[in-house]
């Protein structure tokens, strides 16, 4: 029966796709379109004005800038899937490699060990903050506000007086600053074109042999030629420099993890029932309190290996690790993403492509040399912006629902 | 009056009988205080298979907290519960799942965000175990081919499709997705709190509808109602609450609207 429809003219195909997309958008599921365009635009705009913008080497390079802030924003999504904020996400990646370079310096850990420590410790206190939030019932947002200060101060005592400790250890700095040999990113990326391609197409069959619904093999296509091309196109323009960043593979390995994990399995459905209606969630039998420390663990691991690319790519841990504006940033790369601030909506994806954002924005403000009031500015109308394209939507939908 | 064809089940098992016919759960003696307020003092109160009992009364009756006690959301501080013959505990809504005892509540307790599908398995997701407690994806395929098959079980048509969020589902819609939810796990006692308050004349019948079929397929119902002439058109028996007490039980067919609304405010001489 598919047949047919894969055999039909090439125009029905691209009409019927283009119309379930347009029904989609109507109902204000705008998914992670507004961001997509907003990235191209921003691209379009800084290649019109910096030349070397779109070079191979600066795109590079926003790869290893980016990849702390998106790994943090993954947990940041999950939290706010879950309807709840966690504040304390910067204090706790400085903490944490704060930990790192001191065990290994003073200490004398071994670099895998004192890795092992580092995410224990975030995991740690994410597990606390999450008890003390599910279990004692404090809101998340005031405990994570204490925890925001208090680890800021245990990461300041951990660091002693001299502030910063230096960290050259080759692995430690592999991590943020080596390059997949060029065979390796081809492998990655044709890889992950043809395993997206195989699911898809294989969930396609399996449906349409259960009778199930299907969406159009013309959006399926299309939908499976775009991502060959992200993926292909994105290892061609890494591989002309050094090679896809170690970093980038790592941010993008931990995005398609936890994407399956929030979209296929139990835990997943779990953090958005109770982002949508936890009394809901809680009368379905679901241990509520259990998912919640649960996602403040992951968050606080999150901001632990956030806190590790950092070390490794200034290879130091200072305190200015996790401080200034890295905590917010992470909060707005979610958003921007098109992760909504009140549960149960958005995707870990949305960590990548905000972290694309707002590094795409700050690497071309660089690039300008505007000063940085210039770059708040801008990235906090970039914030304004997204929020309110999602609130537009959202009162769209609400119109088009019932 | 509506007719009900109570003579049509075979439950009754010994027509000669005059039908004591076997609760499937009894409760005996419930008290449940609130702070300063006694929400149930001694309330007996049951359902046998194959039937439906109206739980009515005034607000503040303490219907809704009768109901709660039974699916595990509130624990009564005094009285026993009996289940199938056996005296059973139940101090958590897993409890009540497990014994097949299913709630429909009346705010739905459905997730708006999630779609038909997520909803009507939620906390009973179908996995396949790759590695145990890590690996272990959803079976969407199976879930979603049983969730349709129990829509249409029950007759309930006008979902365009189970992949749709619930957000943009009419209110019948979502009350037949609640409903359907409630029976697809074998239960044998489902609770419904107001199931047609907030529907219009359409969406009430399909909802009757509903309700009888469940009573056909055996199980035991328990439905809150504000409404009279709804009390009278699906139950077989009706038990009425007031100021926290069991004030009387009629049937359905030995008893009048006025006789009913006089027990529940309290005015009838009885």
């Amino acid at each position: 029966m598919t047949t047919t429809e894969l055999h039909g003219d090439a125009h029905g195909v691209l009409r019927s796709a283009a119309s379930a997309g347009i029904q989609r958008l109507r109902q204000g599921e705008l998914g992670m379109l507004p961001v997509i365009v907003g990235l191209i635009v921003i691209w379009a705009y800084f290649e019109s004005q910096v030349s070397v913008y779109l070079s191979a080497r600066n795109l590079s390079y926003l790869v290893l800038q980016i990849a702390p802030i998106g790994i943090v924003a993954i947990g940041i999504v999950l939290v706010l899937l879950l309807g709840e904020i966690d504040l304390s996400v910067g204090s706790v990646a400085g903490l944490c490699s704060a930990v790192l370079g001191v065990g290994m310096v003073d200490r004398g850990w071994p670099w895998w060990g004192a890795i092992l420590i580092m995410v224990g410790v975030g995991a740690a206190i994410g597990a606390f903050q999450g008890w003390w939030f599910a279990v004692v019932g404090v809101p998340a947002f005031v405990v994570t506000l204490a925890g925001f200060l208090f680890w800021q101060g245990a990461q300041l005592r951990v660091l002693g007086s001299t502030g910063t400790v230096n960290v050259f250890e080759p692995h430690i700095g592999a991590i943020a600053q080596s390059f997949l040999p060029s065979y390796w990113g081809w492998i990655l990326g044709v890889g992950l074109a043809a395993l997206y391609a195989v699911r898809a197409w294989t969930t396609y069959a399996r449906r349409a042999h259960a009778e199930l619904s299907n969406e159009p093999v013309g959006l399926l296509a299309v939908r499976t030629a775009l991502v060959a091309a992200v993926a292909v196109g994105s290892v061609a323009v890494l591989n002309s420099y050094q090679g896809v960043p170690t970093a980038g593979v790592i941010l993008l390995g931990l995005v398609i993890a936890f994407s399956w994990l929030t979209t296929r399995t139990k835990f997943g459905t779990y953090v958005f029932a109770i982002g949508g209606n936890a009394e809901a969630a809680r009368r379905a039998g679901i241990k509520v309190a259990r998912i919640r420390i649960l996602v403040f663990t992951l968050s606080g691991f999150m901001a632990a290996v956030g806190g590790l690319m950092f070390v490794s790519r200034l290879t130091a841990a200072s305190t200015q690790t996790g401080a200034g504006t890295f905590l917010l940033e992470s909060i707005a790369a979610a958003v921007i993403g098109g992760t909504s601030l009140f549960g149960g909506r958005g995707s870990v994806w949305s960590a990548l492509l905000g972290a694309l954002v707002i590094g795409s924005v700050s690497n071309g403000l660089d690039l300008q040399a505007q000063p940085p009031e210039i770059k708040y500015m801008v990235e906090g109308a970039i914030l304004l912006a997204a929020v309110t394209v999602d609130a537009v939507a959202r009162r769209s939908r609400a119109a088009a629902g019932r | 009056m509506p007719d009900v064809q109570r003579t049509v089940e075979g439950g009754g098992g010994d027509p000669a009988a005059p039908r004591p016919p076997e609760p499937i759960l009894e409760l005996r003696g419930i008290s449940k205080r609130f702070g300063a307020v006694q929400a149930l003092r001694e309330v007996d109160f049951d359902v046998c298979r194959s039937e439906v009992v109206a739980l009515v009364g005034d607000n503040g009756a303490g219907k809704s907290t009768l109901i709660k006690c039974i699916a595990g959301t509130h624990t009564p501080d005094e009285g026993r519960i009996f289940f199938e013959g056996d005296e059973v505990k139940i101090h958590t809504p897993s409890d009540a799942t497990r014994l097949g005892i299913e709630t429909v509540y009346q705010d739905l307790a459905l997730c708006d965000n999630l779609d038909v599908v997520r909803n009507m398995y939620l906390g009973r997701e179908a996995v396949t175990t790759v590695v145990p407690r890590l690996v272990e994806p959803l079976r969407e395929i199976d879930m979603e081919e049983r969730a349709l098959a129990v829509l249409g079980d029950l007759n309930v048509t006008t979902i365009g499709s189970v992949r749709t969020k619930v957000a943009s589902l009419s209110g019948g819609q979502r009350q037949s997705v609640a409903i359907s939810r409630a029976v697809m796990w074998n239960s044998k006692v489902v609770l419904l709190d107001e199931p047609t308050a907030a529907l219009g004349v359409a969406q009430t019948a399909q909802v009757h509808a509903l309700i009888k079929r469940l009573r056909e397929q055996g199980l035991g119902v328990v439905v809150i109602s504000h409404n009279i002439e709804e009390v009278f058109e699906v139950s077989d028996r009706i038990a009425v609450l007031r100021l926290g007490r069991r004030v009387a039980t009629f049937r359905h067919d030995e008893t009048t609207p006025q006789e009913v609304v006089g027990a529940i405010v309290g005015a009838a001489g009885a």
